[in-house]
């Protein structure tokens, strides 16, 4: 509590604080406000931008699937469950890879490989959207079109009930591809977030559970785990909130077909691809219009999913002391 | 009982094993893809590309414009978002540490550091673009500073923070202005986190796509106007990499190269600082 110390008592020489006290001091007050101003901005920007839209179709904005820029009909619905359900199918495959690595760099990794291979792994979301974009139409996209998609449609395609998933010609790209995609790219949040949640994990409760003669395994499920639950559902919600927004690379492998496919392995569109895709084609002002109130829905969406994600990261701060 | 005890130590080995398994995805997904970027990109790297601008359909041609675009609008939006982002953290590590207003603003930061950048692009559209009438590489610029901000903001805040308050109280004992403090004794003491967290904002921006898309848009010739549109890298990438012609993908994937290596080599360098901060 040092800050108190300058209040309370009067400068030395008796003199009122320097003009550049005052000016630095609302100096920095003024940059943390440009912080706050910019989160209001993009608000009510969205939603000036959005309201033609949303004033025309009103709620049904959010129930129609129809796209049509040349009969002017747009809904959000084929976007909407385009990003959800690449997020979905990121999330599924990511949650557990990212927690196996972070298990694996906690517990088995050989100490002097713990450094370089987190870093290795950290580098993974550091590469650019847009690289995995290119590679993923150019390289992934390939693969998933002549060896994953035609195993899928004979193995999974044919099981009663959810075959209707994995229906369909392959092409490569599509929902699935996109969502892969997705999960390579948010894996390395999720790792990194829960090696360091596991790492606050006092030793001594380790130590006590191994002592009771548990396995490995056993330690990390039962102790491990459940002693930073909330700190993981957070870093997840957290690495949610960059899938549902991410932009180029799905833009790159989805298809950009604005309808909604039973099959995953089909074509579809999420709402920053579809912006991505349209926006300077959009020729009149409802097209405009409507594709700013899209970004307007993944903001809000995105700013909770990401503002619960704080939440429960915070209570994992507090308890470690911070 | 041992039966039992068989089982466990099974579930054990076969779930370490496949945590095991994970890191070496994660490791395999990396390698692979450096490995497709080098190979392709590689082979159409050429001086060319460094000093021709970028071509017609099967034509020759270079990146010249896009890799001076990306540069000028990276290198502004680094100027205008790193003393804001050093001044905004600064507040809330030192002025306003335990005011309500920095838990607000601490709390808002760390949602625009990871909102989808593609709404940025959206912002910057409506608050530039439309009020201008026309898309500008300065739109672009500004649209890169606002990503910058939150990264900065965070890691000098975290770094501002571990400096020891004996150091502040000292200063401020010898009769210094807190201002003076500031920047004499905590700056100098956090530089290298500070220069971390710069470098990180950097790499970020570097490889930006979705802001640029309707903000500066492109540009197929060489432009140093601002108040014009300008190409850039991660732009020129998406366009030619979609296109149906040979030689605008082999460009794309030269890009893709060379904005990969540079954010590669950003990332490393900002670790490196910050090992040796630790370690000192």
């Amino acid at each position: 509590m040092s800050i108190a110390v300058h209040q309370t008592f009067p400068n030395p020489a008796g003199r009122k604080p320097a003009s550049g006290e005052t000016i630095f001091r609302g100096l920095t007050l003024a940059a943390a406000l440009i912080v706050l101003a910019t989160l209001l901005g993009v608000f009510v920007s969205l939603f000036l931008g959005a309201w033609p839209a949303l004033h025309r179709y009103g709620l049904g904005f959010f129930v129609i699937q129809a796209w049509n820029p040349v009969t002017e009909k747009f809904g959000a619905l084929a976007p909407l469950y385009g990003t959800i359900v690449t997020s979905i199918i990121a999330m599924i495959i990511a949650v557990p890879v990212g927690l196996g690595i972070a298990i694996f760099l906690t517990e088995t990794c050989p100490r002097p490989l713990r450094r370089p291979i987190g870093i290795a792994i950290e580098l993974l979301a550091g590469v650019p959207s847009i690289i995995y974009g290119i590679w993923g139409l150019f390289v992934f996209a390939p693969f998933m079109q002549t060896t994953v998609q035609p195993f899928l449609i004979d193995t999974l395609g044919t099981v009663p009930g959810i075959g209707d998933f994995f229906a369909g010609p392959p092409y490569g790209i599509g929902m699935l591809t996109a969502g892969l995609i997705l999960a390579i790219m948010v894996l390395p949040f999720i790792a990194s977030i829960a090696r360091e949640v596991f790492l606050t994990v006092p030793d001594m409760l380790r130590e006590a559970a191994y002592g009771m003669g548990m396995t490995r395994w056993e330690v990390n499920r039962s102790i491990v785990i459940p002693h930073v639950r909330s700190a993981l559902v957070g870093g997840t919600m957290l690495a949610l909130g960059r899938a549902l927004g991410e932009t180029m690379a799905v833009t790159f492998v989805i298809g950009n077909a604005p309808r909604i496919a039973t099959s995953i392995l089909q074509p579809g569109t999420t709402i920053s691809a579809a912006i991505a895709n349209e926006f300077t084609e959009a020729t009149t002002n409802l097209y405009t219009s409507s594709l700013i109130a899209l970004g307007l829905v993944l903001f809000v969406i995105t700013f909770l999913v990401l503002a619960a994600a704080q939440l429960m990261l915070q209570r994992i701060k507090r308890r470690a002391g911070e | 009982m041992s039966t039992k005890l068989a089982r466990r130590k099974l579930t054990n080995t076969i779930m370490m094993g496949l945590a095991t398994a994970s890191a070496a995805l994660g490791m395999a997904m990396l390698a692979v893809i450096l490995l497709h970027l080098v190979t392709k990109g590689a082979s159409s790297l050429d001086l060319a590309v460094f000093l021709q601008d970028t071509p017609g359909p099967n034509d020759l041609g270079g990146l010249r414009n896009a890799i001076v675009g990306s540069l000028i609008m990276t290198v502004i939006a680094m100027l205008i978002g790193i003393p804001i982002g050093v001044l905004a953290g600064t507040y809330l590590a030192e002025y306003g540490r335990f005011s309500k207003l920095s838990t607000i603003i601490r709390f808002v930061n760390d949602i625009l550091l990871s909102a989808p950048s593609i709404i940025v692009g959206l912002f910057v559209y409506q608050l530039m673009v439309v009020t201008q009438g026309h898309f500008s590489a300065l739109a672009g610029t500004v649209a890169l500073a606002i990503l910058v901000v939150p990264i900065v903001v965070r890691t000098t805040e975290d770094v501002l923070r571990l400096v020891p308050d004996t150091l502040r109280e000292a200063g401020l004992a010898v009769g210094v202005t807190r201002w003076m403090v500031i920047r004499k004794v905590i700056y100098t003491s956090a530089r290298a986190g500070i220069i971390t967290g710069i470098l990180l904002a950097l790499a970020r921006i570097s490889g930006e796509t979705a802001p640029l898309l309707f903000t500066a848009l492109s540009n197929n010739f060489f432009s140093l106007d601002l108040n014009a549109p300008m190409a850039s890298l991660p732009i020129t990438i998406f366009q030619f990499a979609l296109s149906p012609y040979d030689n605008w993908q082999a460009l794309a994937w030269s890009g893709a190269l060379l904005i990969t290596v540079a954010v590669l080599a950003l990332s490393i360098a900002a670790r490196l600082l910050t090992t040796k901060r630790v370690k000192s």
